[in-house]
């Protein structure tokens, strides 16, 4: 189980710090080069936060590019069939690219005109960081190079040619493990070396600071909209969240709103694998130790000598040995509860969503809906479980066919 | 007193420079690292470092990523690479050894026993690619502690205040980054490098060392005019690589390089 701090957190909003830690995790771990450019950007984001014209730019592009706000959905036969808790679903599967990443490459493609940078670049695991940042380099008019890991270019081909059909070259990252931690790798070092004309998009909440903060305030419109969605639909608030975690960006946009509601309760779903006791998964919060990857101290799945292991799991989107270090804090904080869900745990809810309410799933997604129906059966009908549908699952139709044995 | 110390004060009386090659230790085999070592010493190096190979190199282009790989292969840890140290210091107590590395395998061993073993090993400085001084308090007084130097990066994007700042922890000498990119980047500019310099040294005393893009006789002697100190490295692993299944002759190579090196700049200060 977590170790739970004895501090009392009094404000989950004044963090992170002003060097981007978050208790002990987070920080800024990266080679010299890099420090000042960060600061450019940290400077740059500092400003543009506070700027009107830009929230103002930021918020039209996402009402009328990204079709916000995403409603947020009873699924009621779902919620009869389990018979406990009733089941909600924020709906970011509906969002323009049909997943919650594109809220991020919105604002950091705004940022990067602001900044004046004609060159964005992407590390992308499944391909729906990488599509919503080709999207949004096309949009603006901006030149978009993608690093992705040759072995999930092969996984994901249909989202590998969206990418080139929206304007985008996609760099094969033949390194390492050749997956998504590599494809990071990759764009760290393609950064480091053009960084005058270069924005660095990072998909998720992890990375140096500010990243994790930047990422976060970008991604947190999920919580703010489910908050007064849920007053209005419901009439209350929910009594528990969940979300699945691979870096961590769709749960920290969900929890964010409600990290000072001490009674709503977190909980964020890793990607399980074959199990935890195979030793085969990514869950890195689960099963991890504290280590320091990709330019923050966070949990991590590292070996004795401190190198990073090859992770396992069935959806891409999870496929990371790291975590967002806010993550790491809430764990260690006791704010939050981290477990996970195998894949085949995750298969079952993925069918089970598709066949009682007609909305077919991302398989990173289907690890909270998993987890979200376990959940619902320990709790009394009166109670609310919000869950979020961070992206729809028409990306991972060959996967699970494939699985089935059948060719599509 | 340093061996670090001791070396640069005694070459500055000389009126030389010092040349640092850097390999990756475990490449491409575990017991090719003590004897190239010595090797390199012969052939005029005055200070090694020596790379720990870590999973994730984010700073390192190709050729020391593929090092990497291949000590990694043989599972080379970052102990095993203490030990490879202990192991040379039996025949050479004189030439200084910096480990070069990134941060998480001394998070995972633990900042304390990394420095008690480092200590005992004769290692006498340590340069982390991934920590800033921002984060580098608790470490650099451990290290200090048991005499051990901390080496940092300052690199062309640098400002004035934050080499201040770097100097604070910094012991031993800098590392100058001579271009903005990857270890194994090509083109080096001696003017640019010498401006940055000239900047450097009016805030410090520490030597200053510079690295990246040096790759033959005539890139060393160029930057040697400017430099305290010549870092080698993608040029010798580009060669170990190549020669990787013929000891002899892969000593020889980068020997060879070394030497040239070492003459071309000796040639500048006898001038």
């Amino acid at each position: 189980m977590s170790t739970v701090s004895t501090e009392y957190i009094q404000d989950y909003y004044s963090y992170p710090d002003q060097r981007g830690h978050f208790g002990k995790f987070g920080g800024l771990f990266v080679a010299e080069t890099l420090m000042g450019p960060l600061q450019e950007l940290r400077e740059a984001y500092e400003k543009y936060a506070q700027d009107a014209d830009f929230l103002r730019e930021y918020d039209a592009d996402l009402k009328h590019f990204v079709g916000r706000p995403s409603p947020v959905y009873f699924a009621e036969r779902l919620t009869s069939k389990i018979g406990g808790a009733q089941i909600w679903l924020k709906r970011e599967d509906l969002n323009h690219t049909g997943a919650h990443k594109v809220n991020n490459t919105v604002g950091q493609a705004l940022l990067a005109k602001r900044m004046g940078k004609t060159r964005i670049i992407a590390e992308t695991g499944a391909g729906q960081h990488g599509v919503a940042s080709a999207t949004v380099a096309a949009r603006m008019g901006l030149e978009c190079v993608v690093y992705m890991g040759a072995e999930d270019i092969k996984r994901q081909t249909a989202n590998v040619y969206r990418m080139k059909l929206l304007g985008a070259t996609v760099v094969p990252v033949t390194s390492g493990s050749k997956t998504l931690k590599d494809a990071l790798n990759e764009a760290m070092r393609d950064w480091v070396t053009n960084i005058d004309d270069t924005f660095y998009i990072i998909g998720t909440v992890a990375g140096p600071h500010p990243y994790p903060a930047m990422v976060r305030d970008f991604q947190s419109i999920i919580g703010r909209e489910a908050r007064s969605q849920m007053l209005e639909a419901a009439g209350k608030l929910p009594n528990a969240l969940v979300a699945c975690v691979g870096g961590g960006s769709n749960a920290i946009g969900l929890f964010h709103e409600f990290l000072n509601d001490r009674d709503i309760e977190l909980y964020g779903v890793e990607g399980g694998g074959d199990g935890i006791e195979s030793g085969r998964h990514a869950a890195p919060l689960s099963a991890g130790v504290p280590g320091v990857l990709h330019g923050n101290r966070t949990y991590l799945m590292t070996d004795k000598d401190g190198q990073i292991i090859e992770t396992h799991c069935i959806s891409a989107g999870l496929d990371y040995p790291g975590v967002g270090p806010e993550h790491a804090w809430l764990k260690e904080t006791g704010r939050a509860i981290y477990t996970s869900i195998t894949d085949k745990e995750a298969l079952v809810a993925f069918h089970e969503l598709t066949r009682m309410e007609g909305i077919i799933p991302a398989l990173e997604s289907s690890h909270a809906i998993a987890y979200a129906t376990r959940l619902a059966r320990d709790k009394s009908p009166d109670e609310i479980i919000l869950v979020n549908l961070s992206g729809r699952g028409d990306k991972d139709i060959h996967t699970v066919a494939e699985l089935e044995g059948i060719t599509v | 007193m340093s061996r670090l110390k001791t070396l640069f004060d005694a070459l500055r009386q000389k009126k030389i420079k010092a040349l640092i090659p850097f390999i990756t230790a475990g490449d491409p085999q575990p017991d090719f690292t003590v004897t190239l070592m010595h090797a390199m010493v012969t052939a005029g190096a005055s200070i090694i470092e020596l790379g720990v190979p870590f999973s994730d190199p984010m700073a390192d282009g190709p050729v020391i990523q593929a090092a990497d790989e291949r000590a990694l292969l043989h599972h080379v840890s970052l102990l095993d690479v203490i030990e490879m140290v202990k192991q040379f210091r039996r025949d050479d107590v004189q030439t200084p050894v910096v480990l070069m590395g990134y941060l998480n395998p001394i998070e995972i061993l633990g900042y304390q026993r990394f420095a008690e073993l480092a200590s005992a090993a004769g290692i006498d400085g340590v340069l982390i690619v991934d920590m800033p001084p921002e984060e580098a308090e608790e470490f650099t007084a451990l290290m200090t502690q048991n005499s051990i130097n901390t080496i940092f990066l300052i690199s062309p994007t640098t400002s004035a205040k934050r080499i201040e700042k770097i100097c604070q922890f910094a012991s031993g000498y800098l590392y100058y980054v001579s271009l903005k990119g990857v270890t194994g980047a090509n083109t080096l500019d001696v003017d640019s490098v010498a401006r940055k310099l000239t900047e450097i040294r009016s805030i410090t005393d520490l030597p200053v060392g510079v690295g990246f893009g040096i790759k033959d006789g005539e890139t060393a002697q160029a930057v040697s005019r400017v430099a305290d100190a010549v870092v080698v490295g993608s040029a010798l692993v580009k060669k170990m690589a190549k020669y990787q299944n013929d000891q002899d002759l892969m000593n020889q190579k980068v020997s060879g390089i070394l030497r040239e090196m070492r003459s071309m700049m000796d040639a500048v200060s006898e001038n």
